[in-house]
């Protein structure tokens, strides 16, 4: 029973990070569909920093500075995924071009970029198996927290996660406090809800919408990377990663544009995407229907909110539309 | 004219923006030509870069991924890329309507792949009780029915309670890859994959297997221009898209368009699911469709909502697409290139756009500057 809610919470963590990155972007008034690209880029930016690294080391484990085999990959992976954020805020900032399109487009890129990257590197070290092994980098990310063996279940199931987990919560949390208790927070949602009337009381509209989607796009990177790094223990293969970046945005819903309450959906959304595992009785083609189980719920999720019409409930208003201040 | 940025924080841009609508369709044209000329020649920058191969080496080398040797009369690589880009032309043209009204259908993929199971399902269960032509009759209506209801359930919720749209297609997708996946596991057993099927197959004409599916979505084509542009219903259609508030004016019943055109949507993924499981591959897995669902939405944008258009654009992606994963597969290279490729010219094209709808116009100079 522990390990499976440990196991859960470590596959909702990057589905967390994602939903906490794209609740920003979306308060400002961009639903980014790029999300699951600039995942992957978050992810390869980490292996190949990582990879660098490690082999700038000679592949020797003592000759390697755990401060600096954590902080290369986290900058490759925050650089690349903050890029990808420039790439869509240009486009639909400053060229106002339509939003699903460009995150689409950058959809296709990211994955195409995450996987051309991964694949190369594949082929750089000619193993035999179709994926690389970071296991090194992995073990400076997943050290645990002192006492977490000696406590029991109690130490497993609150200690013994790397530290990118629990930064994705602190990460959630003060993205919470900053959007509804700060002045930069009203701000923001007042971007995403009406930028004209944002424009006419000095709010720097544009800053705005750049600042929040690069933000939001670095912390969805870090999902990639905690992915790589403390999920699948530092080994990249392509296409591994799945559609846990569409997840991450059904997430969003799920949450009602709320990043603390994204924490307790993505250990949810995480318990059901593992929930088959825990069914063996049921045989494999049941398992597969209970795969389905986090997209119906984040229907069900969909519906009701629009149902209740709750103002409190309700994505921004001016989700997915751009600002051109002459327009009437 | 007012300005993009105001001397509000004591800084003045050197230009600014102004909405433009006085450009003729053919200089609009001329930009996007350009953009995609552009995005040629970017792609094969980075592909000479990364292969240190010549500049038209590449493009050869990329031609002849889409076409193959036709000059030895060789037609196999051709038909290839025309079923490809047949495939791609009927998925964009689904979601077109829905777009046109301004729904976001983003279940081209879970559309397609319902139709395409729903053809599965008949193939295999009346492959041998019903007569080949009421057989396919019932695949055809099955897969289009199949197709209609995976659109129509966010299409409802939508015109009900405003449900967003954008994300519940997405959903319904991976729901629909799920059945898919319980399908397989239900009819193939544990090797989890069905051995194509040879009962209820679409008929093969003049000996050519994809010839069928390209005259199919060539119909469609322009039926499709037809209903959009001259049919009562395509004039609906575009009056919710461009104005809710005008066709409640005149007396459209918004709810109504709204699922009757997304019923039209999802039963031409029906239609091209059938004609991927019943005319091509004769068998199903979750990667039948393989992500054309979303490039179709792309296309259909790329194509400004113009069926013909469309068939362009689907055809430079498809061409795309077979010719960097040709120069992939020649130059050693990872094959999903071929998606970076596509990805940036899309951005190019998504883009220009901005040059169309916007001029730039500069400072202390009377001059438009040419965009």
């Amino acid at each position: 029973m522990i390990s499976y809610i440990v196991r859960a919470i470590l596959i909702g963590v990057p589905m967390l990070y994602g939903a906490t990155g794209e609740i920003i972007t979306e308060k400002s008034g961009h639903l980014n569909l790029g999300i699951p690209g600039i995942m992957y880029v978050g992810a390869i930016g980490g292996v190949t920093g990582a990879f660098i690294y490690e082999n700038s080391c000679g592949n020797n484990i003592d000759n390697m500075n755990p401060f600096l085999a954590v902080c290369i990959p986290l900058l490759c992976s925050i650089l690349g995924s903050i890029l990808m954020g420039l790439i869509y805020s240009f486009f639909t900032v400053t060229l106002r071009a339509n939003q699903n399109v460009t995150g689409l487009a950058l959809t296709t890129f990211g994955i195409g970029l995450g996987n051309f990257l991964g694949g190369s590197l594949i082929k750089l070290i000619e193993s035999d198996m179709p994926s690389i092994s970071l296991g090194k980098t992995s073990s400076f990310f997943c050290t645990k927290l002192p006492f977490a063996d000696d406590l029991g279940w109690f130490g497993e199931l609150f200690l013994s996660f790397d530290f990118l987990t629990y930064l994705s919560i602190i990460i959630a949390i003060i993205a919470s406090i900053v959007l509804s208790k700060t002045r930069v927070g009203l701000n923001l949602r007042a971007v995403g809800e009406n930028p004209a009337t944002a424009d006419a009381a000095g709010i720097n509209v544009t800053k705005y919408k750049y600042v929040a989607t690069c933000i939001g796009s670095a912390i969805a990177g870090l999902g990639g990377l905690q992915y790589v790094m403390a999920y699948a223990t530092g080994s990249w293969s392509n296409d591994a990663f799945g559609d846990r970046g569409w997840m991450a945005i059904a997430l969003v819903i799920f949450a009602l544009w709320k990043p603390h309450l994204a924490i307790f959906g993505a250990f949810l959304f995480g318990a059901l995407f593992n929930a088959n595992t825990y069914a063996k009785g049921l045989g494999v083609e049941t398992q597969e229907l209970f795969k389905m189980l986090p997209y119906v719920v984040t229907i069900i999720v969909l519906v009701f909110t629009s149902m209740r019409k709750k103002r409190e409930h309700q994505p921004p208003a001016s989700l997915g539309l751009s600002y051109f201040r002459e327009e009437r | 004219m007012s300005k993009e940025k105001t001397a509000r924080h004591g800084f003045e841009a050197p230009f600014h923006l102004a909405k433009r609508d006085d450009l003729k369709w053919w200089q609009a044209w001329l930009i996007r030509i350009a953009a995609i000329v552009v995005a040629l020649l970017v792609v094969g920058v980075i592909s000479m870069l990364l292969t240190k191969e010549s500049f038209f080496k590449i493009y050869e080398t990329m031609y002849r991924g889409a076409f193959g040797r036709l000059e030895k009369g060789s037609t196999v690589m051709l038909w290839i890329f025309l079923q490809r880009t047949a495939i791609l032309l009927g998925l964009s043209l689904a979601v077109t309507p829905a777009f046109k009204m301004k729904f976001w259908n983003c279940g081209a993929e879970g559309q397609a792949l319902a139709g395409g199971l729903a053809s599965m399902i008949c193939m295999i269960e009346l492959g041998d009780k019903l007569p080949y032509p009421v057989l396919l009759l019932v695949i055809l209506v099955s897969s289009m029915a199949a197709g209609a209801l995976w659109g129509v359930i966010p299409a409802i919720f939508k015109a009900q309670y405003n449900t967003n749209e954008t994300l519940f297609t997405l959903m319904m997708n991976y729901v629909a890859t799920q059945i898919v996946k319980y399908y397989l596991y239900l009819e193939g057993g544990g090797s989890n994959k069905i051995n194509p099927v040879s009962t209820g197959n679409l008929p093969i004409i003049a000996d050519n297997e994809y010839l069928l599916n390209v005259i199919i979505v060539l119909v469609i084509t322009v039926l499709m221009y037809v209903y959009l542009n001259y049919s009562k219903q395509g004039y609906e259609i575009n009056v919710v898209g461009e104005s809710r508030n005008t066709a409640r004016y005149i007396g459209i019943n918004i709810k109504k368009v709204i699922i009757r055109t997304m019923i039209i949507s999802g039963a031409v993924c029906g239609v091209v699911g059938m004609l991927l499981v019943a005319g091509t591959d004769h068998s199903i897995d979750t990667n039948t469709v393989g992500g054309q669902g979303f490039t179709a939405i792309m296309v259909s944008w790329l194509g400004q909502f113009n069926p013909f258009v469309m068939v362009i654009m689907s055809a430079l992606v498809i061409f795309l697409n077979m010719g960097s994963g040709k120069v992939t597969e020649a130059c050693g290279l990872n094959s999903s290139f071929a998606d970076i490729a596509v990805g940036i010219v899309i951005l190019f094209v998504v883009g220009c756009e901005f040059f169309i709808r916007y001029s730039v116009k500069f400072r202390h100079s009377k001059k438009e500057v040419k965009a």
